[in-house]
């Protein structure tokens, strides 16, 4: 009986295999048949650089995760900026950095609440774009923040740092530290993350330069930015490399999971990290020497300037287009190709300034 | 009137008025909840779970569930991410990964029924593999730039209706997997199955066969809902679809299906599919978070294991007051 029906299962695959192949032959949908919809927003109306700010708007957050340490600070930077504005601030979002269709349904949310502005950090770059199209249609102004969407999902992006002064700085902050010499790994966090995969590019790019002929990296690993998993991630990588020398975590929850894993086992003080982390985070392992530096932006002023953008969105002081400019507390802030706003140079970290902040 | 009474306190029914009760709630009093745009959203979210609920149900009637569907969704976005990439042609690409569903389907079909091994432990084993097949197809790329009209089909809606265009074949599908359920002698022999399976196979059913078959057809249907997640939300990635097999399942066992196979009704599988989906929906209008959305959720499972053992003493103790 069950020869009979294993052929009849493989008849039925050869005719369904052919029946794939036919349609291949007659032609069909491809990749070069479809346009690449990337391009700035094509921002409806004109903007107003002397428009009035509005007030008593409601502008939703939406970070890739909520209760993230990083997300909370960043979006209690928006809430203060939004508070001084004379406008509301909510926030929504998935409890799992992971969970794509969690988000969409949240921008779908926000968009039924007739919110007047989204800030969203993607957690891809396309699965959100269908339901930022269509909060955009409905009048909606949709700032990304920290990590990006399809250019053409939303008004403006609000860029932590360059991408490239970041993945280069980081290189250069942990070759120092070890001497330019030895073997290092990065600790990122989920493998689809735009923002780490960007960085870890120009990672690579930057240990092409010959002074760094003798670093060589050896593996990237994945936590998931999940305390435990990002733990084991470290175990294991000293386990498979013993002679490591470095690590860089560009992300706040690896790296603090890698330094405790560190500060508690032989290899403090012998295996350099550095990375991105907060200083509330990362103060006791730069105290116990676990850790000499490492860097990040300001969160806060990160969320604080996604809040002022929305609002500068919101009132029609600016829509999106390379060039404008808009104030943004005390300083103006320029629109640059693609509608990316940089928020600056990243901030370094260590013993003798790690004291002077506080998130 | 006391077997009316008995029809009454069955739990696919009880689901499907606590289903109204909510819609006729959130209609009245939560804002926002009853346009066109928030139902569409409402229902097209709530596809993927409904299109692998249908043979889940028929699965769980014959005593047996199927826990890699989720990863055979994932896989089948990972494939067809990467075919899309490779210059693949699409209307090519979704008969591949249907195809490559029917296989998934039938590794843990004939694991099952070949080797005598419990479909839980199959399935949870096949759940890591296939998502790790996924993971080395596809990398961690995420591909978002399918043809328009596809992604139109999946996300749209018709008109300006309630209705995601993908609603009416979910309905065709529907009606076929009622039909096969409870009217087909074949859907006779699934709760003939669940309930006894020795007693089935003296019965001269062919026990190990319709269950192949029904592994088939749900690695099918979840490489089916793979394809409609992937254009639904504009994304194929490795890891698409994570957790939808628990939702599932906490659908499926809300709907009364019982998880010892031999009882339950498409009906209210799919009442249970849209009360999970609609909850989810009004509580998010609600601004609750999401950490306690899942706290109801779990909550919502675990009276719904109970609720229709509850509902069955009731029933029984009812028709025996009504005879004695």
């Amino acid at each position: 009986m069950h020869a009979s029906t294993l052929r009849r299962a493989c008849a039925a695959l050869a005719a369904a295999t052919s029946l794939a192949l036919a349609l291949t032959a007659c032609g069909g949908t491809t990749k070069n048949d479809v346009k690449d919809d990337s391009g700035a927003a094509s921002s409806a109306g004109k903007a107003d650089p002397d428009a009035a700010t509005k007030k008593g708007l409601t502008v939703g957050f939406l970070p890739k995760q909520v209760n993230n340490p990083y997300f909370t600070t960043s979006d209690k930077g928006g809430e203060k900026a939004l508070a001084e504005l004379g406008s509301t601030y909510k926030e929504v979002g998935p409890s799992s950095a992971t969970d794509t269709s969690g988000q969409v349904s949240y921008v779908n949310t926000l968009t039924q609440q007739q919110v007047d502005a989204i800030a969203v950090s993607a957690q891809d770059p396309g699965a959100l774009c269908t339901a930022l199209k269509q909060a955009m249609t409905n009048g909606i102004k949709v700032v990304t923040y920290d990590s990006d969407t399809n250019p053409g999902c939303r008004n403006a992006f609000i860029s932590q740092a360059s991408a490239e002064d970041l993945g280069r700085t980081e290189v250069q902050l942990l070759a120092e530290q070890i001497g330019y010499k030895g073997e290092i790994a990065v600790l990122s966090a989920a493998q689809t993350a735009t923002n780490q995969n960007t960085w870890i590019g120009y990672m690579k790019d930057e240990l092409k330069d010959p002074k760094y002929r003798n670093v060589k990296l050896v593996k990237v690993a994945y936590g998931n930015d999940d305390a435990q998993q990002s733990f084991q991630q470290t175990q294991g990588l000293l386990q498979e490399h013993p002679d490591l020398k470095g690590i860089i975590s560009p992300t706040t929850v690896g790296i603090k999971a890698a330094a405790q894993y560190l500060s508690g086992s032989k290899y403090k003080g012998r295996v350099k990290l550095t990375g991105l982390g907060t200083p509330n985070d990362m103060r006791k392992y730069v105290r116990n020497g676990t850790v000499d530096a490492f860097e990040l932006w300001d969160p806060a002023k990160l969320g604080d300037l996604a809040a002022r953008t929305a609002v500068a969105l919101a009132s029609g002081q600016i829509t999106g287009k390379e060039g404008e400019t808009f104030k943004a507390g005390s300083t103006t802030c320029t629109i640059g190709k693609d509608g990316v706003i940089n928020l600056g140079k990243p901030t370094v970290f260590d013993a003798k300034n790690i004291d002077r902040f506080d998130f | 009137m006391p077997e009316s009474l008995t029809r009454a306190v069955r739990w696919d029914t009880v689901v499907g008025a606590l289903l109204i009760v909510l819609l006729l709630f959130s209609f009245t009093f939560v804002a926002g909840f009853g346009n066109a745009l928030n139902l569409s959203f409402l229902i097209g979210n709530t596809l993927p779970i409904a299109l692998i609920a249908l043979p889940m149900t028929l699965l769980v009637v014959a005593g047996e569930i199927d826990l890699s569907v989720a990863s055979t969704a994932g896989l089948s976005g990972a494939v067809m991410g990467r075919l899309w990439n490779e210059g693949m042609a699409i209307e090519t690409i979704i008969p591949v990964c249907l195809l490559l569903g029917v296989v998934c389907g039938l590794v843990n079909g004939l694991l099952v029924t070949r080797l005598g091994l419990p479909s839980l432990a199959v399935t949870i084993g096949t759940l890591a593999a296939y998502r790790g097949i996924a993971q080395i197809v596809l990398g961690s790329d995420a591909v978002t730039d399918f043809p328009a009209q596809y992604l139109q089909f999946a996300a749209g809606r018709l008109g300006d209706s309630f209705l995601p265009q993908a609603f009416l074949p979910f309905l065709v599908l529907l009606v076929i997997a009622v039909l096969v359920l409870h009217a087909t002698p074949f859907g006779r022999s699934l709760f003939a199955i669940g309930a006894g399976e020795e007693a089935a196979r003296f019965a001269g059913i062919r026990v190990r066969r319709h269950k192949l078959v029904l592994f088939t057809v749900t690695g099918l249907m979840a490489s089916l809902t793979g394809v409609f997640w992937a254009l639904h939300y504009a994304s194929a990635r490795y890891d698409n679809a994570t957790g939808l097999e628990l939702s599932v399942v906490a659908a499926v066992l809300l709907g009364g299906i019982d998880f010892d196979g031999g009882r339950g009704t498409l009906g209210g599988a799919v009442a249970g599919v849209f009360l999970l989906g609609a909850l989810q929906n009004v509580m998010s209008l609600l601004n609750v978070s999401a950490q306690s959305q899942i706290v109801v959720t779990g909550v919502l499972l675990v009276i719904s294991v109970l609720g229709p053992r509850v509902a069955r003493q009731i029933a029984l103790a009812r028709a025996a007051g009504s005879t004695g």
